[in-house]
């Protein structure tokens, strides 16, 4: 049979030799190596006080982005719908009317924007549909709940903060990811 | 009451020695409480341990070190419900644990844990009971463990209980007999049973471990084998019996069976640091010298540091070999302890009396 690896190894059918059939060289060969795992550097990471850096491709939670202004960028053209293989987008339209031009960017406006965070797979295609640059994905994770209808985020819970508003939590929700486009740009 | 009644019943209040009752008294639960202490903290040191050897942390949330999680645990084990299955004995489900306590306990009278100390006046030892049968006494209790495990498995009335009790007490039964022959070599050696003797033997002397160093190693193969400690813990085999003895037990009572393994671990260390590492022998020092220079209990005191020194080494050296190395199989283990270690002890055990009866002429 050929190998499928260049890992493979041959068992070994020799019989044992005395030293083996001791067993208590062997046992304390074993407790040598377990000492050495005792100085040797932890592979735990102290989760609330240290966190991983997460890479540059890293996706997480999504977010609803607004304008320099603060207007929601998103006009419920149903792409990010389209392009969700998972189908967990669902989204209501509605068309803007007068004295609302502060709030959405575009005359017709997402009324009602929801994911659902248990079908979601984090393919980020809805960040690459979207026309607007209305929905990207952040570096946040998806936090645990008690019931299925916590996984349905609404526009409440997607919306980012109002960069005029709150710069500050606009910024920490932009992620470094977003800080680094906007310095590059 | 008349006079004379009054002043018989005075005199027999009289002729007994209070202050010894009180002196045994306060050691008894001296003893029991650093014994209840030391269980607790193995088994934070337990899981530290694996931590360690497993490049992970360990416990490290409840206080500095994670050292209130033993509290944590306790207190966990105390808040949770507690089942008595419907077709278990009642009594014998609740008498299991109980006795593996006990007989977890009732070992450490015999253990001598210092020199003596000078309390205003008046020599107290530090050790429960000088009796001249010790390592007999010990023998007998160490062998009462069993029936903890064997009645909890044989009440809980569950299949894989029994058989795990069942696995257990032939195992106990089975490493009883290298344990005592192996001691046979040691006594013909000391020539005697007394505890105190054996370490006053080894105090300014040489350890026993030096003569004896098969018989130490097949003491201490043994002595895993009587923990239940891994390579050994066919009882608690979890993968193969579903948690053998102890699988119907909940809350304190499941806490009781766990935390009487860990007292028998500090209790065998103790007894191994005493029979063969010279007890509360201190290492390289003239042990009389040093106690005129700095008083009897101030040598007590360092006297009970050099024990407890031992038994963490001891401890340690369980729980190293518990994350070293994998479980025996059933029937492994029945051949490691007919087919080798009783040989080998009854060989040991020979060749010690030739020895012996070869220098003493």
């Amino acid at each position: 049979m050929q190998a499928l690896t260049s890992r493979a190894k041959p068992v070994e059918r020799k019989p044992m030799t005395i030293v083996e059939r001791l067993y208590l060289w062997n046992i304390f060969k074993g407790m040598m190596i377990t000492l050495k795992h005792v100085f040797k550097k932890k592979a735990t990471i102290n989760y609330p006080e240290q966190t991983r850096p997460f890479s540059p491709v890293f996706r997480g939670l999504h977010v609803l982005n607004r304008d320099e202004e603060g207007r929601e960028r998103c006009t419920a053209c149903g792409l990010c719908a389209v392009a969700c293989p998972a189908e967990a987008i669902t989204m209501e339209a509605a068309e803007r009317k007068a004295g609302e031009e502060n709030l959405y960017r575009e005359e017709k406006y997402a009324a009602r924007y929801e994911i659902n965070m248990l079908r979601c797979i984090f393919c980020g295609l809805c960040e690459e549909a979207c026309p607007k640059d209305a929905i990207y994905l952040s570096e946040t994770f998806a936090p645990a709940n008690y019931q299925r209808k916590g996984f349905i985020y609404g526009k409440p819970d997607l919306l980012i903060p109002d960069p005029k508003e709150n710069p500050e939590e606009y910024k920490q929700a932009l992620g470094n990811r977003a800080n680094k486009e906007q310095q590059a740009n | 009451m008349n006079k004379v009644d009054f002043y018989n019943m005075y005199s027999t209040l009289l002729a007994f020695d209070w202050l010894f009752l009180i002196e045994k008294l306060v050691l008894i639960i001296g003893i029991v409480s650093v014994s209840l202490g030391i269980a607790m903290y193995e088994t934070w040191a337990e899981r530290k341990v694996a931590a360690v050897m497993q490049d992970r942390r360990g416990p490290n949330r409840a206080g500095p070190l994670g050292l209130l999680q033993p509290l944590a645990d306790g207190l966990k084990l105390f808040m949770k419900e507690e089942i008595i299955p419907n077709t278990s004995n009642r009594m014998l489900f609740i008498l299991g644990p109980c006795l593996a306590m006990l007989a977890a306990m009732m070992t450490s009278a015999v253990i001598p844990w210092g020199g003596k100390i000078d309390f205003f006046g008046r020599e107290v030892s530090l050790q429960i009971a000088d009796i001249n049968i010790g390592i007999l006494y010990i023998f007998a209790v160490v062998s009462m463990g069993i029936y903890g495990i064997m009645i909890g498995g044989w009440a809980s009335n569950n299949k894989f209980s029994l058989m795990a009790a069942l696995r257990g007490a032939s195992q106990v039964i089975s490493y009883e007999l290298p344990m005592g022959l192996s001691l046979i070599a040691l006594l013909m050696l000391t020539g005697s049973l007394k505890m105190s003797d054996i370490v006053g033997g080894q105090i300014d002397g040489v350890w026993n471990v030096v003569y004896q160093p098969l018989g130490f190693l097949i003491f201490l193969i043994c002595a895993f084998a009587e923990c239940n400690r891994t390579p050994f813990d066919l009882p608690e085999a979890e993968n193969e019996l579903n948690f053998g003895y102890h699988q119907e037990y909940s809350s304190m009572k499941l806490g009781f069976y766990l935390f009487a393994e860990y007292i028998n671990m500090f209790i065998s260390s103790a007894v191994m640091a005493t029979l063969f590492f010279g007890g509360y022998d201190i290492p390289f020092v003239n042990d009389a010298q040093l106690t005129e220079k700095i008083g009897l209990n101030w040598m007590a005191l360092l006297q009970g540091g050099a024990l407890f020194a031992k038994v963490v080494a001891f401890i340690l050296l369980f729980m190293w070999v518990r994350w070293t190395i994998p479980r025996f199989r059933y029937d492994q283990l029945m051949h490691l302890g007919w087919k080798r270690l009783v040989p080998l002890a009854l060989i040991n055990m020979i060749v010690t009396a030739a020895v012996v009866l070869w220098l003493k002429k």
